[in-house]
């Protein structure tokens, strides 16, 4: 009887929890976005049709919808955004790996620093985008150019962020390694580095989306395969629902990148008080 | 004025009386000066002459400017480039000391470790016995009255738990000497005394040379065997007062009349030199 009665107990409490999960679903910011978003797909559905608005101008989102959902089918859309997600990432890392690389470079070594530095100013102001042609002319219109060139877009944030969080650290807790006579390479696992990483990783978070640029814009210069690539085959045919498909494909690919640099990020920076 | 002075008027038993052991630390001569960046130099430290024997606690009192902090970056092998000599155990000290434990004013712990792991920072430098540093870390943080707190970051703990964690880490490598400049100045008042006490506590069980710097009289008068007072411009030991309180020391005995001469006598040569 007890047994029942505490059954009983947790069922109800379990049906209130449940009734409280989706109260505060329907109120929750999710709940309104997603109201909005609706709200304006319908707006534009009824625009589109009631005003006849040609598909090669503005196709409703029902068309949007049919040629995302051939191009996944087919296996074309799925084809190619691996190209440019693989493209993206490898040159992402390799931004990060040599941006953080140099800039501990040009931060603990003073003739590195007069050597590079002149030419960081330099080049930092350039839009490095406008280097793709090169870049295309010299490694040609496979994957290593479009690497090449999202490595290119994508180093200066995080290059100049590792200089200024290397050289940020507050003086105390380099008196506190010298005091124990700590040497220079012991200093700068133990402190400088883990003190720069709030920086680092807002360069990084800049450096993802520049990524995500570059490698369109690399495709768009010239290119076998990949979204960017697909954009301008849709764009010659005037296939403007399939424009947008792909639109929606590169918009999910960078709030999946962008989740996983706040995860990271919560990982590597729970103690940034900056951040709590 | 440049005499010094010993100020024993009521007990006899001060310092004076016993026997006197060789200095865990000798300043002599020592001079530092910085050039400006208008050309001139500015005298920081002039022939300061100072010897702290084994187990004292001796303060350094003066106004700020009276280069009271680079008076103890110089013992703690943080300032190159200075005029006499430094001796610790009766040799030359060099550039860093791994016999020296320092409490900055800021408790300088590394945000992205544990309370434990911030503890073990200089067994790991030192390259100590690891399972050794981390019964004694255990101990300390006891001892400072952070047990329990060994998992937790240094953003979940307040500004004097904070300072208490790097008084434990001063003491990890086990130093003869501790070095502790301004350790409560940033702490609110009450805190204040509550970690004069602590410290007071520590310094008994563990018996460390103690280097303190203040600006507060009533903090010298409190905690030390010795009171050295310096006054700026140039950065000189103006006197040298003991203070024959007994121990152990009680916040009660802030109120005492013997307290009182001694900080009064302490106001009055503080106010003598700054003229």
């Amino acid at each position: 009887m007890t047994i029942d009665a505490t059954a009983a107990a947790e069922m109800l409490a379990s049906h209130k929890r449940e009734r409280l999960r989706w109260k505060s679903f329907y109120s929750s910011d999710a709940m309104i976005s997603l109201l909005g978003f609706v709200l304006l797909a319908g707006t534009w559905e009824a625009a589109v049709y009631l005003f006849k608005i040609p598909d090669f101008i503005l196709p409703a989102p029902s068309a949007i919808v049919m040629s995302l959902y051939s191009g996944l089918v087919s296996g074309v859309f799925i084809y190619n955004f691996l190209v440019t997600a693989f493209q993206t990432l490898v040159g992402f890392f390799v931004a990060a790996i040599i941006g953080t690389a140099l800039g501990a470079a040009v931060a603990q070594f003073r003739v590195i620093e007069r050597v590079v530095y002149p030419w960081l100013v330099a080049l930092q102001t350039l839009p490095k985008i406008a280097l793709a042609p090169l870049i295309i002319i010299w490694a040609g219109y496979g994957i290593s150019s479009k690497i090449i060139i999202v490595a290119l877009a994508a180093i200066f944030p995080v290059l100049v962020n590792t200089i200024m969080g290397l050289k940020s650290c507050d003086q105390g807790k380099l008196d506190l390694m010298r005091s124990l006579g700590a040497g220079p390479w012991e200093t700068f696992r133990t402190v400088r580095l883990p003190n720069a990483l709030p920086f680092i990783f807002a360069g990084l978070n800049v450096a993802i989306v520049l990524a995500i640029l570059g490698s369109i814009v690399g495709e768009f210069v010239g290119s076998k395969a990949g979204l960017g690539n697909l954009i301008l085959e849709a764009n010659f045919q005037f296939d403007v629902a399939r424009i947008f498909a792909v639109l929606v494909i590169l918009g999910c690919f960078g709030v999946v990148l962008s989740q996983m640099m706040r995860i990271a990020q919560r990982h590597f920076l729970f103690w940034n008080k900056a951040l709590n | 004025m440049a005499a010094v002075m010993s100020a024993t008027p009521f007990i006899a038993g001060g310092r004076a009386d016993r026997p006197r052991q060789p200095a865990v630390v000798a300043l002599r001569d020592i001079t530092k000066t910085y050039d400006t960046a208008a050309g001139g130099t500015v005298h920081a430290l002039s022939r300061i002459n100072l010897e702290v024997g084994s187990g004292e606690f001796v303060s350094v009192l003066g106004a700020s400017g009276c280069g009271k902090t680079t008076l103890l970056r110089i013992i703690g092998g943080l300032e190159d480039g200075y005029g006499g000599e430094l001796l610790l155990h009766g040799r030359k000290g060099g550039a860093s000391h791994p016999d020296v434990g320092i409490v900055f004013q800021d408790a300088n712990l590394l945000p992205w470790r544990s309370i434990l792991q911030n503890v073990l920072l200089p067994a790991q430098v030192l390259r100590l016995d690891k399972n050794r540093s981390i019964a004694h870390a255990h101990e300390l943080l006891e001892l400072v009255g952070l047990q329990g707190f060994e998992d937790k970051y240094p953003f979940e703990l307040s500004g004097g738990m904070r300072q208490r964690v790097s008084i434990a880490r001063a003491l990890i490598h086990d130093p003869s000497i501790l070095l502790m400049d301004e350790p409560f100045g940033a702490l609110d008042a009450l805190t204040r005394e509550v970690m004069n006490q602590e410290v007071l506590k520590i310094w008994d069980r563990t018996r460390k040379t103690v280097f303190m710097i203040t600006h507060s009289i009533s903090e010298a008068v409190f905690m030390s065997d010795r009171v050295v007072v310096m006054s700026p411009r140039p950065g000189r030991v103006i006197a040298e007062v003991d203070i024959p309180l007994p121990r152990p020391r009680t916040l009660e005995m802030l109120g005492d009349e013997g307290f009182a001469v001694l900080t009064r006598d302490l106001r009055r040569r503080l106010d003598h030199g700054a003229v």
